[in-house]
Parts: structure tokens; sequence; C-alpha cells
């Protein structure tokens, strides 16, 4: 109906006229149809993140808004560099970076690497394998307590039932020495398919001819792997790692609930350390410096991470 | 090796094809077995739940699922006895447990604050996200790449960093612990997926289709209306169920700007607890509840999963 009506005025509008509105509509409709998203994002996440910059150069405390706040400089900064427990929380996040896109990736390439075999059904299984990565991580992290549960848990059984340790000292989460490979194991099992599904456009990616020509020269199975194969799916590699590298930097919520960063601070990553300042001890001042810092080293990898995006869009 | 014949000229052999389809198989199973935990124990009884060595073979019975939706009051046998007979399934079963049901639990009102949020916000964000996606698509926009970086880079901010100044200005608004905040945020997460995506899709549909029907006397927005928007439908729609699921999985900002009435069901869960320690059975059911609509969607996806899950950068 509306559009019947639109139609009839555009018909009716001399031709002149009717460019000249369009002319202007077009600019003016790339505005109006792109600003609304750039208001949004100015109001949600540039004017806080502005905010914060304030607050990072201040001694404000969230928990008592009334007291006068005083500028600090640049001393939160200086604090956090020469602060032990946030090296340390770097140190627990470098590991735990490491470990997890690590056997990610092996696993992961590994996985797509022989699903490309089109076995039988392969379809089918590559969605089984898919389904872990998409459940909120929140509430599968939360059930992995249950199954790390020392006697009655599931994983802990199967590991005593492997390895004749007795199930009572499969200790994933209270053990100093379990607990950071209790959160990269969970890790693992999620974003492993997030990996092999990368890995597996990357190797679809690849011309049979290429493999022709090869085998044309003779070329062993083994040297097409590490001529072939490797170099031309290692721009996706690399996407999938930086993908991972960027989520698991940032990694909150699976932490938080299976350990909270325990036993003591063992498994404290930037994000838990971030909220323990922030909503416990509300150093909200020293906190948001700690944000600042930690979002000017996501900003250099995000960086790396369009460059290598544009790559891999080129091929 | 035979495994490594996968692409020579002639298909992977018989033997290659056989030792990557159990490998791929067994690993499958395993990662599976987690997620058939949690549909098992949320048929189990508490008792059975932790028992040792962890039982596969049990009766399955609702009451994690009674205990999920309600809230127990502790009774002398006496006082039970003393009331009429048992209602319902769950009335029956919670007082063999020598406990009456004290009223529903905040399970419900909890899953419906994630509908609310999680459709409004997809809505909000698909709708904002088509408009600025076509935008960059069809228009010179002047700084294009820099806006576009710019909107993806705010999707890189660790979700706690953003939590402590939105905190603050949500407590100045009134917006803290309400469905609206929630809205927002998740809206402003999300509508950087959508633009990248869905500027992905918009590109592939030929402007010819646009240029045709502004020829024929159609305005530019019609033209958008009428032509684009019909062949960006498939587009939308996996844009739309992306953007839902991360808004239902969502934990981090939940946790921290939601405390009671606009609580989402991510942060709820983990803290339903029975007698003595968490209630695994009624967890279990909790998750199960949560869990199915995104399976659902999962299968729905599949195809579109790789585009999703990378901004739009590896098309199939």
């Amino acid at each position: 109906m509306l559009n019947r009506t639109a139609d009839n005025a555009a018909r009716a509008t001399p031709e002149p006229l009717a460019r000249k509105i369009r002319g202007i509509s077009d600019k003016g409709l790339a505005w109006l149809f792109i600003s609304p998203t750039i208001l949004l994002l100015l109001a949600i996440n540039i004017f806080p993140l502005f905010w914060a910059i304030y607050l990072s150069f201040t001694n404000y405390r969230a928990n008592r808004p009334n007291e006068v706040v005083k500028n600090l400089g640049l001393s939160n900064y200086r604090r956090i560099l020469g602060d032990q427990d946030i090296w340390i929380a770097m140190q627990t996040t470098a590991h735990f970076v490491f470990w997890t896109i690590l056997l990610q990736t092996v696993i992961g390439f590994t996985l797509a690497w022989l699903i490309d075999r089109k076995f039988r059904g392969h379809a089918f299984w590559t969605t089984i394998i898919l389904v872990p990565m998409m459940l909120s991580p929140a509430v599968v992290g939360n059930f992995w307590r249950f199954l790390y549960e020392p006697q009655i848990g599931l994983f802990a059984y199967a590991i005593s039932f492997l390895t004749g340790i007795a199930p009572t000292n499969v200790q994933m989460l209270s053990n100093v020495e379990l607990a950071p490979w209790a959160i990269i194991i969970v890790d693992t099992w999620m974003w492993t398919p997030y990996v092999m599904l990368i890995c597996l456009a990357g190797l679809r990616s690849i011309p049979e001819y290429i493999y022709e020509a090869a085998e044309v020269d003779r070329a062993s199975n083994w040297r097409q792997f590490w001529s072939i194969t490797l170099p031309m799916a290692l721009p996706f590699i690399m996407l999938a790692v930086l993908f991972r590298g960027i989520e698991n930097f940032k990694m909150f919520d699976m932490v938080n609930l299976l350990t909270g960063g325990g036993p003591g601070s063992t498994t404290e990553v930037a994000s838990i350390t971030l909220k323990r300042q922030a909503f416990e001890s509300w150093r909200t001042g020293y906190s948001s410096a700690f944000a600042i810092v930690l979002f000017v080293a996501v900003f250099g990898l995000a960086n790396i991470y369009v460059k290598a995006l544009n790559k891999v869009k080129q091929r | 090796m035979s495994l490594t014949a996968a692409h020579s000229v002639v298909a992977p052999s018989t033997n290659s094809k056989r030792i990557a389809g159990v490998l791929v198989v067994g690993y499958a199973l395993i990662s599976i077995v987690p997620l058939l935990w949690i549909f098992a124990t949320s048929f189990k009884t508490p008792p059975d739940s932790i028992a040792y060595p962890p039982k596969i073979v049990f009766q399955p019975s609702i009451e994690g699922y009674c205990n999920l939706f309600t809230t127990r009051t502790r009774q002398t046998p006496e006082y039970i006895n003393a009331l009429g007979p048992a209602t319902g399934f769950c009335d029956e079963t919670v007082r063999k447990r020598n406990m009456v049901i004290a009223g529903p639990s905040n399970f419900l009102p909890r899953f419906v604050n994630s509908l609310i949020i999680a459709f409004g916000s997809t809505f909000c964000a698909v709708f904002l996200g088509t408009l600025s996606a076509y935008g960059f698509s069809r228009f010179k926009v002047p700084l294009a790449d820099d806006l576009l970086f710019f909107i993806l880079s705010t999707r890189m901010m660790p979700p706690i960093a953003v939590a402590i100044p939105i905190y603050l200005m949500y407590r100045e608004l009134g917006l803290s612990d309400t469905a609206l905040g929630m809205i927002l945020l998740y809206t402003a997460v999300n509508v950087s997926l959508a633009v990248w995506l869905l500027k992905g899709f918009i590109d592939e549909i030929p402007r010819e289709y646009e240029e045709a029907a502004m020829i024929d006397g159609y305005t530019r927005l019609q033209a958008f209306w009428r032509t684009v928007l019909p062949q960006a439908t498939t587009g939308i729609a996996a844009t739309a169920i992306f953007c839902l699921i991360f808004a239902w999985n969502e934990y981090a900002f939940a946790a921290l700007l939601t405390s009671g009435t606009a609580q989402t069901a991510p942060p709820f869960i983990p803290t339903i607890i029975g007698e003595g320690g968490q209630d695994w059975p009624a967890v279990a059911a909790g998750t199960t509840i949560f869990l199915v609509p995104i399976l659902v969607f999962t299968i729905l996806l599949r195809k579109q999963l790789l585009r999703g899950i990378t901004f739009g950068a590896v098309r199939k």
C-alpha cells in the first residue's frame, strides 16, 4: 500500500526534479543508514572508553561515589608496571593462550586434514564435532566443575580408570599444578572445532590442479604436504590463531566459573584480575588503567589480525 | 604413507579414508561425552548423580526438572503427613525427601529475561546492521575502511574493561539491572558482527538489480526495499542467528551488570544450589533447557557457520 503510493509519487515527479532528489538522497541516505550505528557505538563503546581513560588518571572508587576525586597523573600506570600481581596474571594469561592455541591448532588442523579425506558420513560427524563451540562457555564451563569433581566426576573417573590413580587424587581444580591445565582442557575441547572449521576451508580452497601437477612431477606425498598443503592453508591457520589469540587473551567467563582464578591465583588470567580489582576491591581508577593497558594490547593484536584478514581475502 | 595420499590425482585410497574416518569419529564421540553427560545427569536423582562409580545406567527421573522450577523447604514427616494428597509428580517426589514445594524458583523469569534481551538486541543489531551494511556496500562513504575498522575494533575490547565505565554510566542513567540497558549493550556488541557479515552478503547481490529498478522509476529507498532486502534474506537470517547465539550465551556483562530483575540465565544457572552444595541434576536440567535452542540453531546454520565465526572473512 505504502509502496504503491510511493511509486505513484515517484512517477509523478518530473524527471529533473526526481534526479535532484535522488542525487541528494544518495549521499543523505548513506549517512542516514550509517549514522545510527556509529552513534550507538559512540554512546555505548567510545564514550565509556574515554570515561575509563579519565578515571585511569584518578583514585576514584565506585563504591564511594561521594568522595573527592584526586588527579593522580600517571601514577596508576606506573604502579601497574611495578605490580607483581599484574605480572603474574600476565604470565598466567600467556601460559593459557600459548597452550590452548598450540593444542587447538595441532588437533584442529589434524582433524580438518582427516575430514578432507571425505570418508563416508564426514558431513554428519563434522556437525557433531562443531557443537561444543556454539554453546555458552559460561553454562558449559560451569558444568565442567561437576565433571572435574574428584571421585564422583566423570573426568576424574575416566583418568583413574585409564591410569590407575585413585579417583580421589584427581583433583583437577584444587591442585595448584593441575588447575591451569583444567582450564586449558576445557578451552581446547570447546574451541578446537573452531580452528578445525577454518582449516577445513583452507584445505578446500587448494585447487586440485596443483596436486595434479605435483603428481606429474612425481612429488612424494610427504613433499606435497609440506610444499603445497601446509603453505597454502597457512593464511587460514594464521587467521584461526589470531582469532583464538584475541578471544583467549580476554578469556573471562569459562575461567571465572570453573576456578574463579583459584586455587590461590594460579589460574588468575588478566580478565579475572581486572574483575577482582574493579568489582571486588573497587579500585576503579587503578583497574581502569589496567583495562586501558589490556585494550591497547588487544588493539595491537587486532591490527595484525586485520592485516592477516585482508591477506586471506585477497586470495 | 597411505594417509598422505589424499590429494593425489586419484581419490584418497579406501584405506586412508577408513583410518581418517575412525579417528574423526573417535574424536567426535569423545568430544560429545560431556554434553551427553549433562543430558543424562538432568534425568538422575540427586543421589544417583553423585554416586561412585558414576552411573551410566540409572532409573530416569524428572526430579532435577522439578527442583529447577521450584524452591523447597524441609519439613517434619508429621507436617507432611498432615498435608492433603500430593498434587502432582513433582510434589510427590519432593515429599519423599521430606520437603514441600514452597514456590516457583527464579529459573523461569531468568529464562524469560534471556529471551527478551536476546531477541530484543538481535532485532536492533540486525536492523542497524542491515542499514549500515547497505550504506557501506553501495555508497562512497568517506573513510569507509577506517569506519569499518572502528566498528570491528569495538568488539576487540575485553568485556570487563568495557564493563567498568558501563557500570558507572548505567548507574547514573538508572539503566543498571534493566532489560533495556542489556539490550542496548548487546546491540552495540553485536552490531559490529552484523555490519561485517551483512556487508559481505550485500556485496554479493549485483548492483544491476537496483539500477534496473531505479531506471523503472523507483527511488533508491524503494529499490533497497524491493530488490536488495528480499535477496539478502538468507544473509539476514544467518546474521540474526549469530547475534542471537551471542546474546543468549553472553555471561561477563550479564554477571557484572545484572543482579536481579534483568538477570539472564547464564549467570543464574551456576547459582542453583540444593542442600549441601550444588544441585547437579537441577543445574543439568537448566543447562539442557538452555542449550537445546542453540543446538537446533547450530544444525540450521551449519552451512553459514564458517562465515559467521570469522566475521565474513572466510566464505565457502
